[in-house]
Formats: C-alpha cells, structure tokens, sequence
C-alpha cells in the first residue's frame, strides 16, 4: 500500500534522453498500467521507479519519502520480469525463499510466508521442483509468489504475458486481475505494449509515447475521449479510422476519427459509398474493409456474420456523436 | 556397399593413427617404468617384466615426496587464487559499465600472449624483490599471473551470456553483487568454472621454466623440475626408468582429476554455443 509519486522525471543514456520529463500520481491500491509502443520509455520508466536505473533528474517518492537514491530492495517493491528471471538452479521453494532469507528472515515465518503464497497461485505442488521442470505458465506463477513473498507495497510486472501463448496469457491475466483485488490495497504498476491487456486490467492506463505521457486515465477515458490522436488510434481494436482532407474539413476538422464499431453500413444522409477490399468474418462479428477513395481503407464492425464480396459496392455513415475531432496539431475539437 | 565399408575402414584406420599417436609415449613410458636393469634397453611393445622397483627408488630419492607435495599445493592454490579473482574481474568486465572496459579485456588478452621467456627476467626481479625467491608462494604468484588473462576472459565469456533479468531480480531480492556472484552466478557456471579450473591446474602443474628459475633447492622445486634434475648413480648414467616412473605418477593426477570432469569439460567448452 504505497502512493507513488513522480515529480519531473528524466532519464538518460550517455546523451541521449529516454524520458523526457515525466510527472505522475500513482495512488495507494491502483492498478496503473503503462502503455505505448516499442522505445516509448515504458519499460525504463518501470526500471526507474524499481531502483535498477538510476534517476538522471527529477524525484520519486513512495508515500512522500524520497527514494531516488534507495536500493531496489529497500523500496518495499517487487518486480515480475517478462523472462520470469526464476534463479535456475533452485527449487521453486528456494526461489521464492531467497529474497527472505538474504534479508536474515526467521525459518517459520520465511516457510509460512512461501507456503501461503504457493497457496495462493496453486502451485504447492510443484515447490520442490526446479524451474526447468515447470511449464510457461507455471514459471510465470512461480515468478509471481516470489514477487508475492516479498509482501511488497508495490508490485512491478515488465510485460509478465508477452512469453506466454495466447491462451495462458488471457487466463494469467485474469489471475492477476483476481490477485490484485484479493491483496488488500497493494498498488500496482504494469507494463505492456498489449492495450487488450491495459484495457481489461487497469483501474488507470498511462499512454506514453517518446518519454512523455500522452494522456493518463480510466480505460473509458482514454476509448471515449482520447487526448490526441495518438491515444486515439493506440487504444482499441482495430484502430481508429482516420480521414483527413475533404471529409475532416465537413466537420471543420483537421481529421476526424471514427471507431469501426461506430460506422452503420447503409445508405442515408451523410453517407459514404465505396467498395469492400476484404472481410474478415470472427463468427460474432466481422469486420468490413472499404475503400471510400481515401488511401487507407476504412474498417466497419458488423454484427453477424453477412458475406461481402471483394469490389461490391457498399455505403457507410458514422453513428451520431462517435466522430472524433481533431485540428492540425492533432488536438481534440469535441465530437460531432 | 564396398565403398561404404572401405569410407568405414578408413575413418576407423585412421581413428587408431590418432589414438595410437597420442596415446603411445604415455604408453610407453609406463612400460618402461615397470622394466629394471638393462631389460631398458630392450625394445618392447608388450610389458615383459612388471617391477616396481622403480617406483620405490622414485620414492626413496629424498626430495620427490616433497617435490610432489610442492606441486600438488602450488596447483591447487593457484587455480583456488585464479579462479576468485578470475570470477570477480569477470563479474566486473561482464556486469558493470565503465570507461575503458574493452580496452582493458583486450589488454588482458594481449597479456596472455607474451611469451614466458620474454617477462622471466623482469618477473626475476619482483619476485626477489618481494623475497618470494625460491618459496612456493614465488611459484603460486607467478602461475596465478600468467593463468588469469586465460581464466578472465572466458568466465567473461561466459558470464556475459547469463541472462540479465535473473541478475535484477537478486538485485531486488537484495542481493549484494557478492551474493550475486556466489549464491546466483556461481553455481550456474560450474562447467566454465570446472574447465578453466583445470586447465589453470594442468598449466601449473606441468610448468618448468618459472619453476626452475625461481627455486634453488631441492626442498621448494615442483615435480616437473625434479624429474629433470634426477640424476643416475654416475654423471654418465641417465637413470630412465626412475624417469618415466616419476613421470607416470605425475601423470596419473591428471588423467584422473580429466576423467571426473569430462562431461562438465565439454559443456564447458561448448557453453554459450547453445543457448542453455
């Protein structure tokens, strides 16, 4: 149970700057997830607040006490990393055990600690195995009771799904959403370059993109009124359509954005005519591919399962108030 | 089909050349130990005579008890010495960044190719100035210098393909880069560490030209040297069979201490090639 916070914080390589002044409220008990795409500065941020890279100005406090020059272990965190990063030559138990033992911990309470968490996660089994005998998933787990051991007040998870296939990823990241409610008021912090996984799992997701932060805020927020054009085309999937030129200027914008779930297909006022490119059919819904003479194609959500053949002719309008707006500098205008 | 069994027999002839090549002097030399009198002079590739009269003279030469003790200490604490700074400097060059890190690897490196000969006068010079001439600890200094660029720069190696995430995790756990070192990267290392180990055993073991030049008497010299010193009964008598006993039982350590370790030896030597 901690409140973060991060005050300005910039972080370089030699000369090159990762983060580029990032300031930031993590309150006590929150799930936040960082999100953006690949050398956004996600990870090193995580790092930073972890203690594994040092902080090159700015401060991080934990509960109001400055910890830019605490060690990692004496910040009261815990961190799950994207390889699982289990010591390979010790049993389940003693990986879990180790961190409690170098800190000189009394044998019954590191075996009661260790046992309580094995509970947890299901995997007392396996506890006098050796990493290597255990599945992804399993390790994944392992990976999180010793997180889970250190009774941290914050918990750090580095892309914890990405080595996972896609059906254990979706069932541990269930795993993690039940952990974090039954530990009582343990914030935690996650990053990922999945916004599937931002979506489903953050109280707060913060959007970052080349060291700043693009916008903070509640899965919702971010769908319904991103603060940019970036946020709007990295949250939700398939990404936004954009248009741009005569169609944004119908709006008075400098490009408007409509989600594909927000086009009806249908003639009508304000409609647009084209022809489908492709469908692709996901059995609940699929989704249409149209060329409506604007470069990229526009795709449209569709419930059921109608077949569009290549090159038919089809009209599309947006849905009343799901038009996006954005001026010239990418800024939003309002919807329409 | 003929030509498969003439492919088959070739690479089996010439299996045994290569045996027979590395194989036959040490062969040969056990033969001879077990021969007395002038049986030596004899030509024999079958054992004729087993006498260990050999041995027991090997035995009774004052000094070659000692001389083989001399050797099994200053081996062994030479490779326990090269192997703790070897890890260290390992964990450092591999693990922490700083200036000038691959210049002083490569330094290292070069420092592995000056010929013995070429630093045995100035070495001379430190080692009495220090007062280590002909003590064992002149011997153990000596080997550990010329064994460690070899022992660094493969723990280098080797440690630099751990992988990087288990070393933060002990770092959050709150590992010291002490407690890294022994508890986490050590015992994950144990074929580098069995391999570089011998090799820096055999390497001191069989050593002479340092052991000869920084020992005087009789009581501090290593068995290599003792070997070469041991004289007949008159100045024109090479006594060989004493010679080829003192030289097996020298051996024998070896091949033992080889045998046990075979199979960490080559994953040691194939480490990093696959990805563990």
């Amino acid at each position: 149970m901690a409140e973060l916070q991060l005050t300005d914080i910039h972080k370089s390589f030699g000369g090159f700057e990762v983060i580029k002044g990032v300031s930031l409220e993590v309150k006590s008990g929150e799930f936040m997830v960082f999100v953006g795409p690949s050398g956004c500065g996600k990870s090193t941020l995580l790092r930073l607040i972890a203690g594994l890279e040092d902080i090159t100005a700015g401060t991080l406090s934990f509960d109001g006490q400055v910890v830019n020059g605490l060690a990692p272990s004496k910040r009261g965190i815990a961190m799950v990393f994207q390889s699982y990063a289990l010591y390979p030559h010790m049993t389940v138990y003693d990986n879990m055990a180790f961190g409690m033992q170098l800190a000189k911990s009394n044998p019954q309470a590191i075996k009661a600690r260790v046992e309580s968490a094995a509970e947890l996660l299901q995997i007392t089994p396996y506890l006098k195995r050796l990493p290597k005998q255990l599945s992804g998933g399993q390790r994944q787990r392992v990976a999180i009771g010793r997180a889970i051991v250190r009774d941290p007040k914050v918990f750090l998870f580095d892309e914890p799904l990405s080595n996972l296939d896609a059906a254990l990823r979706v069932a541990t990241r269930l795993e993690i959403a039940k952990l974090h409610h039954s530990m009582n008021n343990v914030t935690m912090i996650y990053v990922t370059h999945d916004q599937v996984e931002a979506m489903t799992l953050a109280d707060r997701i913060c959007v970052l993109r080349d060291g700043l932060i693009e916008q903070v805020g509640t899965p919702l927020e971010l769908y319904e009124s991103p603060q940019s054009i970036f946020v709007a085309g990295f949250i939700g999937s398939p990404k936004m359509n954009f248009l741009n030129g005569q169609i944004a200027a119908g709006y008075g914008a400098g490009t408007v954005g409509i989600r594909s779930e927000h086009i009806e297909i249908g003639a009508g006022e304000g409609a647009w005519t084209g022809k489908v490119i492709h469908s692709e059919n996901l059995g609940s819904d699929s989704y249409v591919y149209v060329d409506i003479g604007t470069g990229e194609p526009v795709i449209v959500r569709e419930d059921g399962t109608r077949k569009h053949q290549p090159d038919d002719p089809i009209s599309i309008r947006p849905m009343q108030g799901q038009v996006h707006r954005f001026d010239a500098a990418g800024k939003p205008m309002g919807r329409h | 089909m003929a030509w498969t069994y003439t492919k088959k027999a070739a690479f089996y002839l010439l299996v045994i050349v290569i045996v027979v090549e590395s194989v036959f002097p040490f062969y040969y030399a056990i033969l001879t130990s077990f021969k007395s009198g002038t049986s030596l002079f004899e030509v024999n590739y079958w054992p004729t005579m087993v006498s260990w009269d050999n041995y027991a003279a090997v035995f009774q030469n004052g000094s070659f008890p000692q001389n083989l003790l001399n050797s099994v200490i200053i081996a062994t604490l030479t490779v326990a010495l090269a192997l703790l700074f070897a890890v260290t400097a390992a964990y450092a060059l591999s693990r922490v960044r700083f200036r000038g890190r691959s210049l002083l690897l490569l330094t290292i490196l070069s420092v592995s190719m000056f010929p013995q000969i070429a630093v045995l006068a100035g070495l001379f010079e430190v080692i009495r100035t220090f007062g280590l001439f002909n003590t064992i600890w002149g011997l153990i200094f000596s080997y550990t210098i010329f064994t460690l660029p070899f022992t660094v720069w493969v723990l280098t190696t080797f440690m630099r393909d751990l992988p990087l995430e288990i070393e933060e995790a002990a770092i959050v756990d709150g590992a010291t880069p002490w407690i890294i070192i022994t508890r986490v990267f050590m015992p994950l290392m144990w074929p580098a560490l069995v391999t570089t180990g011998l090799l820096a055993f055999i390497a001191a073991w069989n050593e002479f030209l340092f052991a000869l030049t920084f020992t005087s008497s009789n009581s501090t010299r290593t068995v290599p040297v003792a070997i070469a010193l041991l004289s007949g009964a008159s100045q024109f008598e090479i006594p060989w069979g004493t010679i080829m006993a003192a030289s097996v039982i020298v051996t024998v350590p070896l091949v033992v201490l080889v045998l046990i370790f075979q199979r960490k030896i080559i994953s040691g030597l194939t480490a990093g090639g696959v990805k563990g």
